[in-house]
């Protein structure tokens, strides 16, 4: 009976690490290929800050006894496209827009969040992944790298040349939309991983990362989605073995690599 | 903007044209006329409002009065301030943002060796290369009218010659209409047929071969006194 009861338990652990091996790739690829775009709009910290804006979100959920990540996203779509209706009726840049709306997320979502699930929502849990969030993150993920893919030209084209960009009949105003979201979605997909306090950090340093070794775009997205992916699978692995959450390990994780990839660089200066 | 079908031979009409940005007056009561096939040169002191005028020809920014494209224009522009520095994109993926099909060919049109710069990162090209490769994006797609904002900016003055004689040469062979923004006057002279000198209206409109008589070159630079018309024919 002891015997079975803990075969059962080492099943679940087992089926929990691959669940979380699988949302982190998931995770990992999207958020890495997405931040590619954010590096090069050097608009690196809005992602981290957006996922501020998720926290109010997840309160409502755990109030409300709904899925908390429901209510992440409703909160993160709702937030974008607030964000962009004002950069347009203002002209201010986004970062500005959002630096200004998510210190005020974080401290309402703070007061609403009940106290035990606040270390969850801000630094991830892993043990609570289940078959729904697989699916969720894989088809999210899907979603975001086939639709960057399909406006990455166009938000290459107006990095170069705003007026380029324009002369060629494309709507700058619409693709950041767009942009926005597919940031909201990762973003969300993320906050189970790391949580939101760390999840700008798979936006941005893996992209990073890549920028520094990349001559060419295609180097430079396929680099930036692979290093991510391998940030968050060692986090996630590290964290099952030493038994601490997720999101830490996922940053330092990152970090390794970023600094690896500094030093190899550094070498191939000195010897050429 | 609008497109018109002429049976005149212009391919470009502006009557009246007024543009404020800001409330401020950038261009006023400009009206001219240009023939297919014709180069035409935009000159002015700085502030004039000769990026402004292309880009109303691009309908980027609003404006009062007319301007009359002929049917089917199809038009290329290459801006003066490319941000490629900070982008790690190769000559070959940038013109394939363009829809290049071969690239090899169309970098030899502009005398650039394929082997040399296909692959390389467009913030590592020297400033002539890098103008070369616009030149190239900007003919992909076989537009018949070209507008190039300072075509040799960031080019030392070796080079210059070299890419106002090739875009010369790639008007004429493709029957491309060319309006080029330049400073220099002895540039306009020798590589275009009209010149537009621009003081917020048009303060000088005639052949480029009358740009180097001082008489001119006051109207160009002086106080602005504004002109009615300008019209470039063959």
């Amino acid at each position: 009976m002891a015997s079975q009861s803990a075969k059962n338990s080492v099943m679940l652990m087992t089926d929990v690490l691959l669940f979380s091996i699988v949302v982190s790739v998931a995770v990992g690829l999207s958020a890495g290929y997405l931040g590619s775009i954010m590096v090069l709009e050097k608009m690196a910290l809005v992602g981290d800050a957006l996922s501020h804006v998720a926290l109010p979100g997840l309160a409502i959920g755990l109030l409300l006894n709904f899925n908390p990540f429901i209510g992440a996203f409703a909160f993160l779509f709702t937030s974008a496209v607030l964000i962009w209706y004002l950069g347009r009726v203002t002209k201010l840049s986004f970062d500005t827009l959002v630096g200004a709306v998510f210190t005020l997320a974080l401290a309402i979502g703070i007061l609403l969040v009940p106290q035990p699930d606040l270390l969850e929502a801000l630094f991830g849990d892993i043990t609570k992944v289940g078959i729904v969030d697989v699916v969720a993150s894989i088809v999210i993920s899907i979603a975001v790298i086939s639709l960057t893919r399909m406006i990455y030209k166009k938000i290459v084209l107006g990095l170069i040349s705003e007026e380029l960009a324009v002369s060629k009949g494309i709507n700058i105003a619409t693709t950041n939309l767009l942009y926005l979201l597919l940031v909201s979605g990762t973003v969300a997909i993320g906050i189970r991983i790391t949580g939101t306090l760390l999840v700008g950090f798979l936006v941005v340093t893996p992209a990073a990362a890549a920028r520094t070794i990349s001559t060419n775009l295609s180097k430079y997205l396929q680099l930036s989605a692979i290093f991510g992916a391998t940030s968050a699978v060692s986090g996630i692995l590290l964290s099952t073995y030493f038994n601490i959450l997720p999101g830490p390990l996922v940053v330092i994780s990152g970090v390794v690599i970023f600094a690896i990839v500094i030093i190899i660089r550094w070498r191939m200066k000195i010897s050429s | 903007m609008v497109s018109m079908e002429t049976s005149d031979g212009y391919i470009l009409k502006v009557s009246d044209l007024g543009i404020e940005i800001s409330n401020q007056p950038i261009i006023d009561h400009l009206t001219f006329r240009i023939k297919k096939g014709i180069t035409l040169a935009i000159v002015g002191p700085n502030g004039a409002g000769k990026t402004t005028l292309f880009r109303a020809l691009l309908s980027l920014v609003p404006y009062k009065g007319k301007i009359e494209w002929t049917e089917k224009v199809k038009i290329g522009y290459v801006p003066q301030t490319l941000s490629v520095r900070d982008i790690p994109i190769s000559v070959k993926e940038f013109l394939a943002l363009q829809g290049a099909s071969s690239p090899d060919r169309v970098l030899a049109s502009v005398g650039l060796d394929s082997k040399l710069v296909l692959n390389k990162s467009l913030g590592a090209l020297s400033g002539g290369q890098l103008r070369r490769v616009l030149i190239a994006w900007a003919i992909i797609d076989k537009p018949n009218v070209l507008l190039f904002d300072e075509p040799t900016s960031g080019v030392d003055v070796d080079s210059e010659e070299a890419i106002y004689g090739m875009l010369r040469r790639l008007t004429l062979e493709n029957g491309i209409t060319l309006f080029l923004i330049s400073h220099d006057l002895h540039i306009v002279r020798e590589y275009s047929d009209y010149v537009l000198a621009l003081n917020k209206c048009l303060v000088f409109f005639g052949e480029s071969r009358e740009v180097m008589k001082p008489g001119t070159q006051q109207l160009i630079y002086g106080e602005p006194i504004c002109k009615e018309f300008g019209d470039a024919h063959d």
